[in-house]
């Protein structure tokens, strides 16, 4: 058993670190505070195929592993949770169900563009009566010979707004329940499609969530992404991957807010010594850095499983709720680190601790990760 | 070979004809390190029409005047420059031959050191001569290494001449002595022109009069607490009422705020005014490094850890922001007293 | 026909890393990231854009240790062509004039037009090898460059001086030394990232190069370390905590004790 990274990874994590410190950091508050697409990084990140980074050669992307871009979303969510999940979204959501599920044709028509970041991708399953219930969809796909043809709104729809690529679930046969949800690869410019009003979060503020509306959209026919009926197992094996991604997302700004918990309390004193050296601040700090480690483990294992392509639905799950809660448990005493500082916008911690609640959130609450495991468990 | 080698030797860098301020402060230290030794001073004089500077050279210290007036060496080209000195070197066997470390003394000292087979030891801020332990004279070179954290003191125990480059701005210079007599003696050299490559195309001077901080006797020097030129121009208005300069960290520099030519520290310059006031300076040790030698340093910053303090005769924990308008106020009118 | 193009980079300890032990007053080096060096860096960066402009094979060469494989990685994952590291016991100790010896006598085995440097390491801070070596091979050499320029017949070349900056034109091969500022330096891609390390990085011994073997290491540096020391520290002065009024009073105060106003 190896727990250190190998060369090339060492390699990575010292271009994605500096990347991260020197282009990302400093755009981190501005990106929370107005609101801001982080559009030029996205450009500069597409530049150095972070974008497509676990996409094959063949299909335009850098031939890497889905450790190496977890690494990326860890990196970048360190200092910018919103650029941490842009990646996820694109990579995990859009890019591998395609990779995953997609025809050649589909392949070679898409990824290249996603992978080079020319596109963005996004991934549409929730609905306002379909969330941790997601088999409960409403948007119908009919076929209308040549083409499908999609009616219904999803709603918060990570990257919506700069998407290119959507891949969007849809009813092909109500009759059928689960297996009568579809899979369905839209482009931004088809005919019917929409994107909706944007919402206004509590955290990870630069990504745009938004509604999606198909208003008789027009699908073509070759877009049906795997087998007919086959949507709600694609939905599920995409969101398996996600949660690697969100894991790693919480596990980068959980790292962060230990970071800037450090460096603080180095500096910080009261009582004529710096408050690291209380035993307080160490023992809790202690406790924290373990859970931060253990994340990291378990982070690392899932990914490791899906690029040796083990089954890795239940890794995937623990890491998600475990780094999840890491990341809510180590922002939260950051905050309280930082004193009044903390709940003040001159300090980082306090972006980082609205940041941290939606990873207990999205791509599966932190219930639905005890569902997944616990059924694991008890099969 | 000890006997052959003989006189301590500076190089006078020139520019546009005028005499740099580095060769006087190499003239003050040449002086210190002949006096032990019992050598001569040397000074090396290259350019067209400049024979007349030789004076000044001789009334700040120089025993001797080595004048090499020719065309090819109006302005610094590595290569004539180069050949010239070589050839003086192997007439006159100096033991020690010391550059100011500029652009042109870091350009030319290296290429003679490698033609010389011969040491050559870069940006030194302490020279001495002292017995070693066998009682024989030797050279010491001391320079700062790894960023400052780290003095090395350097010697070049068997090969001659011993050259050092010498940070501007250490060494102190000697009193003018006006009337002083030396020699002055000039040196024609036999130039090798398959060898000149490089042609001067444009020399631009910097577009801002930059007045050269190194010269400053009071340095109002702002980092990154300073924020921004708005800024800066609270610290302009203090330097002006103090008849002093404005200078900068390296952070304000790289952020685009301030022009290199303000930057203090290690790739900066070094000064050593008689008051530097640090304002939003946290002082990281490539700063300290270019201003610790002030005379007196004041810092204002709002991290009372910020290890500018270490270095500051005054410290005040506080906004840069409001102090240094108020102190301007208050300094505009203790002078109007 | 595509230019061939040489750049000597150095591994360093990043120095703005580097601590002081409080006690014992050495240099605390565990744990301080090892670097390509920032103006060598920004020397390939130019090298780099050669290559995009007009065509050519970008090979670096670095003395080290077996460790400095890793950023003649990072110089491959950048974009470099190849990677030659000079590693020998015998090149162990060198001063500036014996690691310059080395790199051209490498060099010289080699096809090249040009060389790119760094100004300077952050580790020595010397800016002396790049010379030295130009003087070991018989080029010229144009130092503290910002910008540079193909031509037909050599280069045409900025350089920075303190009180100006110099266009400069060169005949023929040179070697030119950069600064960082001039050339922020590309971050390695991806992909570049996973084939370095299907590349090669050749590793030369003594014998694989042009030189005489007395004249290397410590055997062939003039000069030698006679101490090294921590900076003595200055005694840390009064620090006051006071409001604005207070403070400006006890600055003018003090600048009048002190003749300054």
């Amino acid at each position: 058993m190896d727990f250190s990274y190998s060369k090339t990874e060492e390699l990575f994590l010292q271009m994605i670190r500096s990347f991260a410190e020197n282009e990302v950091k400093p755009l981190a508050a501005e990106v929370d505070e107005k609101e801001m697409f982080p559009e030029e990084t996205v450009r500069k990140m597409a530049k150095l195929g972070i974008m497509g980074i676990p996409v094959p050669k063949q299909y335009g992307g850098a031939g890497g592993t889905i450790q190496m871009y977890i690494m990326a979303v860890e990196e970048l969510s360190r200092v910018c949770a919103t650029t941490g999940v842009v990646l996820s979204a694109h990579t995990s959501l859009c890019m591998c169900p395609i990779l995953e599920h997609g025809t050649e044709e589909q392949k070679m028509k898409y990824l290249p563009k996603l992978a080079s970041g020319e596109w963005l991708g996004a991934f549409g399953l929730t609905e306002p009566n379909a969330g941790t219930d997601a088999a409960m969809q409403q948007t119908t796909a009919v076929d209308a010979g040549d083409k499908w043809i999609l009616n219904g709104t999803k709603i918060f729809i990570t990257n919506a707004a700069n998407a290119d690529v959507f891949i969007v679930m849809a009813m092909t046969d109500k009759s059928k329940g689960n297996k009568g949800i579809s899979a369905f690869i839209v482009e931004r410019g088809f005919k019917g499609f929409s994107v909706g009003k944007k919402e206004l979060k509590m955290g990870i503020r630069g990504s745009a969530t938004c509604e999606l509306i198909f208003e008789n959209c027009e699908v073509p026919k070759e877009n049906l992404l795997g087998e007919l009926g086959a949507g709600f197992k694609v939905a599920m094996k995409t969101l398996d991957g996600g949660r690697i991604g969100i894991a790693s997302q919480a596990l980068g700004i959980a790292q962060g807010a230990m970071d800037e918990t450090v460096k603080y309390t180095k500096e910080r004193k009261q009582f004529g010594r710096s408050i690291a050296q209380f035993q307080n601040t160490q023992f809790q700090m202690a406790d924290l850095k373990t859970r931060v480690e253990a994340a990291r483990l378990l982070v690392r294992s899932a990914a490791w499983k899906k690029d040796m392509g083990l089954p890795y639905s239940a890794d995937a799950a623990m890491a998600k709720l475990f780094a999840a809660e890491t990341a809510m448990a180590v922002t939260t005493k950051a905050v309280q680190f930082h004193g009044g500082y903390g709940y003040t916008r001159e300090y980082p911690v306090e972006r980082m601790m609205r940041d941290a609640k939606i990873t207990e959130i999205y791509e599966g609450t932190s219930e639905v990760q005890r569902m997944v495991i616990a059924a694991q468990l008890f099969k | 070979m000890e006997n052959e080698y003989k006189n301590v030797y500076i190089f006078a860098e020139q520019r546009g004809g005028v005499i740099q301020n580095v060769a006087y402060e190499l003239l003050g230290k040449a002086n210190d390190l002949a006096a032990v030794l019992g050598h001569k001073v040397v000074a090396l004089l290259l350019g067209e029409n400049i024979k007349d500077k030789a004076q000044d050279l001789v009334e700040m210290g120089a025993d001797e005047v080595i004048v090499v007036d020719r065309p090819e060496l109006k302005d610094y080209l590595t290569e004539q420059y180069t050949q010239a000195i070589y050839q003086i070197v192997q007439e006159r066997h100096p033991q020690i031959i010391l550059f100011g470390a500029t652009t042109i003394g870091r350009d030319l000292a290296p290429r003679l050191a490698c033609q010389l087979n011969s040491g050559l030891v870069a940006d030194c801020t302490k020279l001495t001569i002292e017995p070693d332990k066998d009682g024989k004279l030797e050279f010491y070179s001391t320079r700062p290494a790894f960023g400052g954290n780290l003095m090395a003191t350097i010697v070049c125990p068997t090969s001659r001449p011993q050259m050092s480059t010498v940070r501007p701005g250490v060494m102190q210079k000697r009193q003018r002595e006006a009337g002083r007599k030396g020699i002055i003696s000039s040196f024609e050299p036999k130039f090798d022109t398959s060898k000149f490559k490089v042609r001067i195309l444009e020399t631009k001077m910097n577009d801002k009069k930059v007045a050269d901080i190194s010269n400053a006797k009071i340095l109002i020097s702002g980092g990154r607490g300073v924020h921004d030129a708005e800024g800066f121009k609270k610290l302009q208005a203090l330097a002006d009422v103090m008849g002093g300069m404005v200078s900068s960290s390296r952070a304000m520099v790289d952020a685009g705020v301030m022009d290199h030519a303000y930057q203090v520290g290690q790739t900066g310059k070094t000064v050593r005014p008689n008051l530097y006031m640090a304002c939003g300076i946290s002082g990281a040790i490539q700063h300290l490094a270019g201003m610790e030698e002030s005379d007196f340093i004041v810092a204002i910053n709002k991290d009372k850890y910020a290890p500018i303090f270490s270095v500051a005769d005054l410290g005040i924990v506080g906004d840069l922001h409001k102090i240094v308008p108020m102190l301007t106020e208050r300094i505009k009118k203790e002078l109007a007293q | 026909m595509t230019m061939n193009i040489i750049v000597c980079a150095k591994q360093v300890p990043d120095t703005t890393e580097i601590k002081i032990d409080p006690v014992k007053g050495t240099l605390i080096r565990d744990g301080v990231p090892s670097i390509m060096n920032p103006d060598d860096k920004g020397g390939l960066e130019l090298a780099l854009r050669f290559k995009e402009q007009y065509g050519a094979t970008v090979t670096v060469v670095s003395m080290g240790p077996p460790q400095a494989d890793k950023m003649l990685r990072e110089a491959l994952a950048m974009g470099a062509d190849r990677a030659i590291l000079l590693s020998d016991r015998r090149f162990a100790g060198a001063d500036t004039i014996a690691t310059s010896y080395a790199l051209a006598g490498c060099i010289k085995t080699l096809d090249y037009d040009l060389i790119i440097a760094g100004r300077q390491a952050i580790d020595g801070d010397t800016a002396q090898v790049a010379p030295e070596m130009a003087e070991h091979l018989g080029l010229p050499q144009v130092s503290y460059v910002i910008d540079a320029e193909k031509t037909a017949t050599g280069f045409i070349v900025k350089k920075e001086n303190e009180d100006s900056v110099q266009t400069l034109e060169v005949d023929g091969k040179c070697v030119l030394t950069v600064l960082a500022s001039a050339f922020k330096a590309r971050y390695m891609s991806v992909e570049g990232i996973i084939e370095a390390y299907n590349k090669e990085v050749e590793v030369w011994s003594a014998d694989r190069i042009d030189v005489e073997e007395e004249k290397l290491g410590l055997k062939g540096s003039p000069t030698k370390v006679f101490k090294s020391f921590p900076k003595a520290l200055k005694a840390p002065g009064e620090v006051h905590e006071v409001s604005e009024e207070e403070a400006v009073e006890l600055i003018v105060a003090r600048l009048k004790e002190k003749h300054i106003i």
